[in-house]
């Protein structure tokens, strides 16, 4: 403790150590060996020489170009029809709910609390071909008489739309409950609609929240698998399911681990154009 | 300004009046919707654990019964794979803890060379997609040799539970009163006695609901598990395998057990903290 005393200065150093580095050795230097996976040549059973071998990148890309695209128009997709679902929820929720606001977070959370691949199944019941859901979409002739909502990308979306929404919804609701009542009635008072006042005063202000949910939502859709695999077909396939099977199944690792870097390359150049956007300090919190 | 809005005829504000009615009543039709779509599939996991299916296809309603509740592990392997689960999460969540909590410390208590670089290190492991995070553990035990079991997956979620304990215990430390501390230090208390005196038990809610998001996140894991588990089945593996040929009910009898007890906690969470004076973070 006395010694402790005069060395003030390394107390941060001491607390932080355990912590990071755990965090260093097992995920700092995972990545280090991802990266020299992915320059790897060879095979499973004679083992991997590294080899500088960049054409794993340009092999994995063009290769898997059809579901690299595909994961990131499901992921912008279940975005998007997340924060059209959620916005107007959470409004409602921080604006009418009143003193039932706290019951109502807890309704929207409530998903995360059913395991994840449980609750991705669920949406087997929900949308089974001779289910309530399908049998209704036959009745108003939105679906042929041999139509069917599972195994196509319908389901797929709908699956990661409704896995992620909580991650959106929930920044969104902490920025719109921080907005100032009085500005909204500032702006009545200078004439302006309910409309003008929502898009120019609420709406920028709960900005921060909808690009965080964005985020939140966008990261672990586009590096998603289970929802394509329970939901949909090879033919909804996205990039973490060839990732997956690459890895586990194929073992094909050095493969698997140019495109694990890929997708996280596309993901962390995105995170950078937001940070630029609205500054670091805001980004990690 | 309320003279004018008064004296304006009747007539011209009426129709606005209607809009904002219609308006509202539509926004709350919208809102019971959407939590509809949110809590269908809930009741329907929680319905399917009570289905009686009658070929190995829990999809389709049967007829009702106990049974699934009563031999919730009738089916084999389950019991270990929920076991395993509950282990896997207790453990790495007290050493995931116990590391985020000092962390949150140093970083909202001290000035120090590299906080921004540590905070950057922290927010990463939640900005990487967990694929690539379970990936690149299986590349590292691969190349080291380690054979994957318990203890790799032990590994795995203490490395992505730390970062969410760092934020969690952060945001209550940033309002956290120092007047206590340095009374006790005044008092002669030393940097030890104050922490453990005063600054822990200040922290403990905040920790505590730090632990409990650890937790769940722990349970409920299947992409870095399924990369860095070799044999060893949680309750999610189990899942997935079963998902390949047919889900028994009695995987929605655990799950909807797991979720009654998160809401209870949840519940009693709020609670409490309605109950406890503001300013006690």
């Amino acid at each position: 403790m006395n010694w402790l005393h005069r060395h003030k200065h390394v107390t941060p150093y001491l607390l932080l150590l355990p912590g990071i580095a755990w965090l260093a050795m097992f995920f700092l230097v995972p990545l280090g060996f991802l990266g020299y996976q992915s320059l790897q040549t060879g095979d499973v059973l004679s083992g991997y020489k590294f080899s500088w071998a960049f054409s794993n990148y340009s092999d994995a890309v063009s290769g898997y170009q059809e579901q690299l695209i595909r994961s990131f128009l499901y992921a912008g997709l279940a975005t998007l029809i997340a924060l059209l679902i959620s916005y107007p929820l959470v409004y409602w929720i921080a604006f009418r709910a009143g003193r039932w606001r706290n019951l109502f977070l807890v309704a929207i959370v409530a998903p995360l609390f059913v395991t994840y691949l449980v609750r991705t199944l669920a949406w087997l019941n929900i949308l089974a071909d001779e289910g309530p859901v399908v049998s209704f979409l036959k009745t108003i002739h939105v679906l042929g008489a041999d139509g069917r909502l599972l195994a196509t990308s319908v389901a797929v979306v709908a699956g990661i739309t409704y896995n992620f929404l909580p991650f959106m919804a929930l920044p969104i609701y902490v920025s719109l409950e921080q907005v100032d009542p009085r500005l909204l009635e500032s702006a009545k008072d200078l004439y302006a609609s309910p409309l003008q006042a929502f898009l120019r005063v609420t709406l920028p202000l709960s900005a921060p929240g909808i690009v965080a949910g964005t985020l939140l939502t966008f990261i672990p859709a586009a590096g998603d698998f289970i929802n394509a695999q329970l939901l949909g077909t090879p033919r909804q396939s996205m990039i973490g399911n060839v990732i997956q099977s690459k890895f586990l199944e194929l073992t094909d690792y050095p493969s698997a681990a140019a495109l694990s870097f890929v997708l996280m390359a596309t993901i962390l150049v995105a995170l950078l154009v937001y940070a630029k956007m609205v500054g670091p300090e805001r980004l990690t919190g | 300004m309320a003279v004018e809005a008064s004296s304006l005829p009747a007539r011209a504000r009426r129709p606005s009046a209607t809009l904002a009615f219609v308006k509202r009543h539509a926004l709350t039709v919208y809102a019971a919707l959407a939590f509809t779509y949110l809590l269908l599939p809930i009741a329907v996991v929680i319905l399917f654990s009570f289905n009686k299916p009658k070929g190995r296809f829990n999809y389709l309603w049967e007829g009702f019964t106990f049974d699934n509740w009563i031999h919730w592990d009738a089916v084999p392997g389950i019991r270990s794979a929920v076991i395993t689960s509950l282990e896997l999460a207790a453990l790495s969540t007290i050493i995931a803890t116990a590391m985020g909590t000092l962390i949150a410390l140093a970083i909202v208590r001290h000035r120090f060379h590299g906080r921004g670089t540590t905070s950057i290190l922290i927010f990463l492991p939640m900005a990487t997609p967990e694929i690539v995070l379970g990936a690149s553990l299986l590349t590292l035990f691969v190349n080291v040799k380690v054979g994957f079991g318990f203890w790799t997956i032990f590994i795995a979620h203490v490395m992505f539970v730390i970062s969410y304990i760092v934020v969690t215990v952060k945001a209550r430390l940033v309002g956290f009163d120092r007047h206590l501390e340095e009374a006790a230090m005044d008092l002669g208390a030393n940097a030890f006695v104050t922490f453990r005196k005063i600054t822990l038990p200040l922290l403990a809610p905040a920790i505590l609901s730090a632990a409990l998001l650890g937790f769940a996140l722990s349970v409920d894991d299947f992409v870095v598990t399924y990369f860095n588990s070799g044999g060893t089945q949680t309750f999610p593996l189990f899942v997935w395998g079963a998902a390949r040929v047919a889900v028994p009910p009695q995987v929605n009898v655990i799950a909807s057990a797991f979720f009654l007890i998160a809401l209870g906690v949840m519940v009693i969470n709020i609670l409490v903290q309605r109950r406890r004076p503001k300013g006690l973070a």
